[in-house]
């Protein structure tokens, strides 16, 4: 594998032609985007229009039918892909939390790094105490995931992914199973983490959050992205009728 | 359609808030008694015991195909004493069944009425019995029945003899009339409490509730689990054959002794116990079965 | 004391003579009583771990991807599930018994068959056990949710690791009511290796009545609290184990 070596002013994610379908059901029907690195990019749409579908397949959780994924210069569709190398790299946040409810907060935590990267524990407890800071968690440490409210679990996940070291963080409508008072805290977390300078993926239908922190915002329809552009101009300047129509519906 | 990665709202429902365990489909601890053996039994594909048969059967012919007495013979010597084992024997496990189940019935609907009475001297006792005969072994339970019976009862001038399968219909009723007194509290117990609140509120008694109004909402929730027990007490009558009783098991020995205990006899006799008990039970699991969907939806 | 309460039955033996309690004053009857109970236990012991092993193997080998595999398990469910225990045992010990190879005893002369009864009835009544235990484990494992698991290969555990440290602690607490209750049936069904002349408790009582017929009643108390105690300490044991193995917010 003799790939020319990834610098930063490449696209840290480079997506290119994507298709992908399940059975007769074409999902993503050609789709192409970079992400640059420190980037934050929101991808909208109305359900079912793939965007989940995407940002799974740049993890490799979905596998994709012709066309290019690039993270940092590795070619995701590749059989021979090493998928470790890829997930320490790619952290993803998922719509259902998806913590392991036997483990507690810290645990759930310090779990990949340990198993995974086979980090020293007493290291790995420091650095998944400091998350837990982070995420503004203390004194949750030791709460299972079914003590935790959802937001609260949803900030624990955040904090399990970042325990990975990534480079990248995946985020897949996060906040849509949340009560509505907790969404934000949620947010505020992400909000920090993008302020640090983490390349943040993410799908949501926070519009105005979007509007906030994004640095560039797709809006796909079935399959295929109908538009993008910063968010200054692609809320006021919205051209394609169909993402005229879906902002209308959610604004 | 085939898919690898079902995603949530695009190809499967979305999932709930707290996705951790899916419901768990074995039966949970303590439930009044669930129809598992009913529906292991249907799952089987009636050709895999054909099958089965002619693997047994295969192997004693490869280690004995040189010997003079062929597994032909075997069979031959089974054939003649199929009726014999059935009438003499099989006939006995069927009436020993139908009898500790009516039995049994009638003690284990007193017993699970009494397990829900709200009085503790009614209700403690029959809770202790109901786990007492739910909990020791089948085979104990038996042996004590038959040895501690009389052998005859004297009424008056007459002397009435006590056959042994009766006495195994007693100790075989033991435990099904604990496990149907579960099975009464369970569904007794499944009709929400708001019918009982309901019915109370219309001035009508406890007794009044309980036979006009939740009885009969749980009797048909009570077949299928009922039948399921049917076809677990018939799987158990050959257990007395070790107390002598004469059933399916001790005619096979009987006939195998007779026909001068030719090793080659055991796979095709046993084997056809096992057939005939399979025949016998696997359309009642496929009516439980069929009975259980049909309340399902009704109720 | 000990010998007021031997006393205290051998009285009682003579002043009630269908109240004799010959095991608590003669010391070969209690060896006997004791011999039995050992034998039950190694019995159950045994069983147990047996049939928990087959369980978690098969209930592996039915998430291969050989559709072989998975057949022949699903064919070793169906046959232990669907006929008596009972006659699986004289079947296990009568008819495949006299194929197995015999070695030399330990005397140097007899001939014993390698499997002994007691042997056969492991073998029996784990198999007759674990097939129920697959089911079980079987079912524990599809109710932990893909999603789950998808979440521990983003964070990039192997499907071993996933299998280790997520689905199998899940699916095991998810498990444990129902295999206490396969564990229980599992130790009443001991009894059944009388049959086969294994000498467990059941056999060692039924052979102190036939001997001493007086001693019927008391047997059968003994033979009975036994089984109640036994069974007892199982329950009590596997519930305090759920419960300790209980994920806090978790259900009740």
């Amino acid at each position: 594998m003799s790939q020319p070596a990834w610098t930063e002013d490449q696209p840290i994610v480079s997506i290119k032609d994507v298709h992908k379908s399940f059975g007769d059901l074409e999902v993503l029907k050609g789709i192409s985007m970079d992400v640059m690195k420190g980037e934050v990019i929101c991808i909208i749409g109305p359900s079912g229009s793939g965007k989940s579908t995407l940002i799974r397949c740049v993890n490799a959780l979905n596998d994709i039918q012709s066309g290019s994924i690039q993270v940092e210069g590795q070619e995701v569709n590749d059989k021979a892909l090493d998928k470790l190398e890829l997930r320490k790299k790619v952290g993803m946040v998922f719509q259902q939390y998806n913590l392991f409810p036997h483990k507690t907060a810290l645990e759930n935590i310090m779990m990949a790094p340990i198993k995974v990267l086979k980090q020293d524990k007493a290291e790995v407890e420091k650095r998944a105490r400091s998350l837990i800071e982070k995420v503004r968690l203390q004194g949750k440490e030791n709460a299972y995931p079914g003590e935790l409210s959802g937001g609260q679990q949803q900030r624990v996940a955040i904090a399990r992914s970042l325990a990975m070291n990534p480079d990248i963080m995946l985020f897949d409508e996060v906040t849509a199973a949340l009560d509505p008072e907790t969404v934000k805290e949620v947010l505020v977390t992400i909000k920090d983490l993008a302020e640090d300078g983490m390349t943040c993926m993410l799908v949501t239908h926070e519009m105005g959050f979007a509007k906030e922190i994004a640095d560039h915002i797709y809006f796909t329809d079935r399959g295929v992205i109908v538009e993008h552009g910063p968010p200054a101009t692609f809320f006021e300047q919205a051209n394609d009728p169909r993402t005229q129509e879906f902002l209308s519906q959610i604004l | 359609m085939w898919i690898k990665h079902p995603i949530p709202g695009i190809d499967k429902p979305a999932l709930t808030k707290f996705a951790v365990l899916k419901p768990y489909t074995a039966v949970p601890a303590g439930a009044a008694d669930d129809l598992l053996f009913s529906r292991w039994l249907v799952s089987t594909p009636l050709w895999a015991w054909l099958v089965f048969a002619l693997a047994l059967s295969a192997w004693p012919m490869a280690s004995y195909a040189s010997s003079t007495y062929t597994m032909s013979d075997a069979f031959q010597a089974l054939w003649r004493w199929i009726p014999f084992i059935v009438t003499g024997g099989f006939f006995f496990n069927v009436v020993i069944s139908f009898f500790a189940m009516l039995i049994g019935t009638v003690l284990g609907v007193i017993l699970g009425l009494m397990q829900i009475s709200p009085l503790w001297v009614i209700r403690f006792p029959a809770q202790v019995i109901t786990q007492v005969f739910r909990n020791s072994p089948w085979l104990v339970l038996l042996f004590i029945v038959l040895l501690a019976l009389p052998y005859e009862i004297e009424f008056g001038d007459t002397i009435i003899r006590i056959p042994d399968w009766m006495k195994a219909v007693f100790g075989l009723c033991l435990p099904i009339m604990a496990n149907i007194s579960e099975v009464v509290r369970g569904a007794i117990n499944s009709v929400p409490s708001g019918q009982w609140e309901a019915a109370e509120s219309l001035a009508y008694t406890r007794q009044q509730t309980l036979w006009q109004i939740i009885l009969p909402q749980c009797f048909k929730r009570m077949i299928p689990p009922w039948m399921n027990w049917y076809a677990i007490l018939t799987m158990a009558t050959p257990l007395c054959s070790l107390l002598g009783v004469e059933e399916i098991i001790t005619l096979s020995r009987q006939a195998i002794e007779a026909e001068n205990n030719k090793p080659e006899l055991l796979v095709p006799f046993y084997g056809f116990a096992l057939l005939i008990f399979f025949a016998y039970c696997y359309p009642i699991a496929r009516a439980t079965i069929a009975l259980e969907r049909r309340f399902a939806v009704k109720l | 004391m000990l010998e007021a309460f031997t006393e205290f039955f051998r009285t009682l033996a003579e002043d009630h003579p269908r109240w004799n309690f010959i095991f608590f004053y003669e010391p070969r009857q209690w060896a006997r009583i004791v011999k039995g109970f050992q034998h039950t236990i190694v019995l159950s012991i045994a069983c147990v771990f047996f049939s928990v092993v087959i369980g978690v193997v098969g209930a592996w080998m039915q998430s291969s991807p050989s559709k072989w595999v998975r057949r022949i398990v699903q064919g070793y469910i169906q046959f232990f599930r669907n006929t008596p225990p009972f006659v699986q045992l004289l079947f296990f010990y009568f008819a495949l018994g006299q194929f197995t190879p015999t070695v030399t005893g330990p005397d140097g002369w007899t001939e014993v068959p390698l499997v002994s009864n007691i042997g056969w009835a492991i073998i029996s009544l784990s198999f007759f056990a674990g097939a129920f235990n697959v089911e079980i484990f079987r079912s524990g494992i599809e109710a932990v949710p893909e999603s789950t698991q998808e979440a521990a290969s983003a964070l990039g555990f192997s499907r071993l690791q996933t299998y280790m440290d997520v689905v199998l602690p899940l699916a095991f607490r998810v498990s444990l009511p129902a295999l206490n209750n396969n564990l229980v049936n599992l130790v009443k069904t001991t009894t059944q290796a009388i049959a086969i002349a294994v000498p467990e408790l059941l056999y060692q009582s039924v052979s102190i009545w036939s001997d001493y017929p007086s001693a019927q009643y008391p047997t059968m108390i003994l033979l009975f609290l036994s089984f109640i105690f036994l069974v007892g300490i199982l329950v009590l044991g596997m519930s305090r184990w759920e419960r300790a193995m209980r994920i806090p917010g978790y259900g009740g």
